[in-house]
């Protein structure tokens, strides 16, 4: 059976909102972008920083999106059905961060000690790191990165919409085929992406378990992104109809798991460095301890871990909208703090200390990437009518 | 005399009777209920309201008991016990006491979990009265049934007996004690 497209098209109410949050996004996003580029003028450093950090941020709830939507495909379930079209707009949203991602390359003669030859000249580590951390095959990893993942996220959208009109004969095995794959491909980038942009940052200092670090991230800040999403769409028709409790409660066991993942990695990366205790490892934790930043430490292990764990534990909270929502966007916020806390230490070199362009750079970017992403979410139907678990899914908690 | 009977019980053939069957009767007032099925049938729990029940908070006294016992016993053995210096760290050196801190908190909460669960459902039972009903035996294959016991206060031998006569059942019948 067929659903019905008028059945999932986006209400005129909702479409009036979502106008209307495009509208605001993208004003007060241009207006903090142009703030933020007056910064660049006057201070390019610290512009690149800020800009760095956030933008890393917004590349994470989209590729963390696409994750989710290989996810779905490979394990199947109701969860999967609600949020897969807001995945498919996150992804949908990577040409725009490809775009974006270019002050980052003008930015790498002030981001990164490697890139410059006297330094690596003058340090023997730098040197034999040379072959792998040098301008052009930074670019060059980055290019194959953004094309991998363009190249996903087209075919992911492509398969879909095909499964919209079509049906799922041939599309859903073409998607489900892809998403091993593609997951696969996920990691290794992300891995790669991590240790490139954000580890090289001290180009001393290395671990293994850094990429896993982001794809938990990456994760989490899509999960409590999509939540939040979720949420404030299931206001509106069509989504009233549609989302129970169980499905948030799916979701909100998905940010519970990602919490303590993150806190899982985060934590042996610790203790095995802290064990240790190697001159070439430990400096990476010294910065990032002391001088006030210990506090921002602690901050995380709180508000990142231990808060929200605590209180994700509870099934009624799970199932409550508002509160699964404020929980989400708390999260959200620790996100931020984390990728600050893994960024800035290396440039302040032990004193705290935040910039007015910390808080520009994420609220422009964050502001014209949300006008872009709801753009993309006005599209289509909000559920994938093709897909052949859809009755299910609808069912889901119900009865 | 009349014998005493432990409760009235209907049999039903789908799940989705015995969901329904559940929820009007829970409608009705009955409290004292029970129900079986061959499989889990999450609804069941809703319409029985059986999620409201000690054994999270067992797990979590469990869990937090583990968690000091692993931290307590690191403790005692490398700062009372057997304080070794190694390589000049504090002999309270808690970050190594996470690990096992944190497994011993997993399976104290697991360990719990089952005893909990175990101790609640009030397990071991040698003796259960409904499988005096001999059609019961089903409630293992491919039948749903639902008993009231007669400790409920709105029990009513008779009455109780066509209620369930009304909600669709292939057979009610009593339990003997």
């Amino acid at each position: 059976m067929m659903a019905q497209a008028a059945d999932f098209a986006l209400s005129g109410e909702l479409l009036r909102d979502l106008k209307l949050w495009r509208s605001r996004a993208a004003i007060v996003g241009i207006a903090a972008l142009a703030v933020t580029a007056l910064g660049a003028i006057a201070w390019p450093a610290q512009f690149f920083r800020s800009y760095l950090w956030s933008y890393v941020f917004y590349l994470g709830v989209a590729l963390g999106s696409m994750a989710w939507l290989m996810l779905q495909y490979l394990s199947g379930g109701a969860w999967g059905l609600v949020i897969r079209r807001p995945c498919e707009a996150a992804t949908r949203t990577l040409p725009l961060l490809a775009l974006l991602f270019v002050p980052v390359l003008f930015g790498i003669p002030s981001l990164y000690r490697w890139s410059h030859a006297e330094v690596v000249a003058a340090d023997a580590v730098l040197r034999h790191k040379h072959a792998y951390l040098n301008v052009r095959f930074f670019v060059g990893r980055a290019a194959f990165y953004f094309a991998g993942w363009l190249l996903c996220s087209w075919y992911l959208n492509r398969w879909s919409e095909t499964e919209d009109r079509e049906g799922p004969a041939v599309a859903h095995r073409k998607l489900a085929t892809m998403a091993g794959p593609g997951l696969i491909f996920w990691g290794f980038s992300i891995t790669f992406m991590a240790v490139d942009w954000v580890l090289s940052l001290d180009p001393h200092w290395f671990s293994t378990i850094f990429g896993m670090l982001f794809m938990a991230g990456q994760g989490l800040s899509s999960m409590a992104f999509l939540i939040t999403l979720m949420v404030l769409l299931s206001y509106r028709r069509p989504m009233s109809e549609v989302l129970t409790p169980r499905h948030l409660h799916d979701l909100g066991k998905f940010l519970l798991a990602l919490v303590m993942v993150w806190a899982y990695f985060s934590f042996s990366q610790f203790l095995i460095i802290w064990s240790g205790n190697l001159p070439s490892e430990i400096p990476w934790y010294l910065e990032r301890l002391r001088g006030g930043w210990q506090y921002v430490g602690l901050a995380l292990v709180l508000g990142h871990f231990a808060l929200p764990f605590a209180l994700l534990l509870s099934r009624d909270l799970k199932r409550d909208f508002n509160f699964l929502a404020a929980i989400a966007v708390f999260i959200l916020f620790m996100r931020y703090v984390d990728l600050y806390w893994l960024v800035a230490p290396d440039f302040l070199k032990g004193s705290l200390g935040v910039s007015w362009m910390d808080f520009t750079a994420p609220v422009g970017l964050g502001g014209v990437w949300l006008a872009y992403f709801l753009l993309q979410l006005e599209k289509l139907p909000l559920m994938p009518l093709g897909d052949p678990h859809l009755e299910e899914a609808l069912q889901h908690g119900r009865e | 005399m009349i014998k005493p009977v432990y409760g009235v019980i209907a049999e039903f053939e789908s799940p989705t009777a015995l969901v329904n069957a559940a929820r009007a009767a829970r409608e009705k007032g009955f409290r004292k209920l029970d129900a079986y099925s061959p499989f889990p049938i999450e609804e069941l729990t809703e319409a029985l309201h059986l999620h409201k029940n000690k054994l999270p908070l067992i797990v979590l006294v469990g869990g937090i008991v583990g968690g000091l016992t692993g931290y307590l016993l690191q403790y005692y053995v490398t700062v009372i016990q057997f304080p070794i210096n190694v390589a000049g760290r504090p002999l309270h050196s808690w970050p190594m006491y996470i690990v096992i801190a944190f497994e011993m908190t997993i399976l104290f909460a697991a360990i719990s979990a089952v005893l909990g669960m175990l101790a609640l459902c009030g397990l071991p039972m040698p003796y259960h009265p409904v499988f005096n009903v001999p059609r019961f035996a089903f409630a293992s294959r491919n039948r749903f049934f639902l008993c009231i016991v007669a400790t409920d206060p709105l029990f009513d031998r008779e009455e109780t007996c066509d209620f369930l006569q009304t909600l669709g059942p292939r057979e009610v019948s009593e339990v003997a004690p």
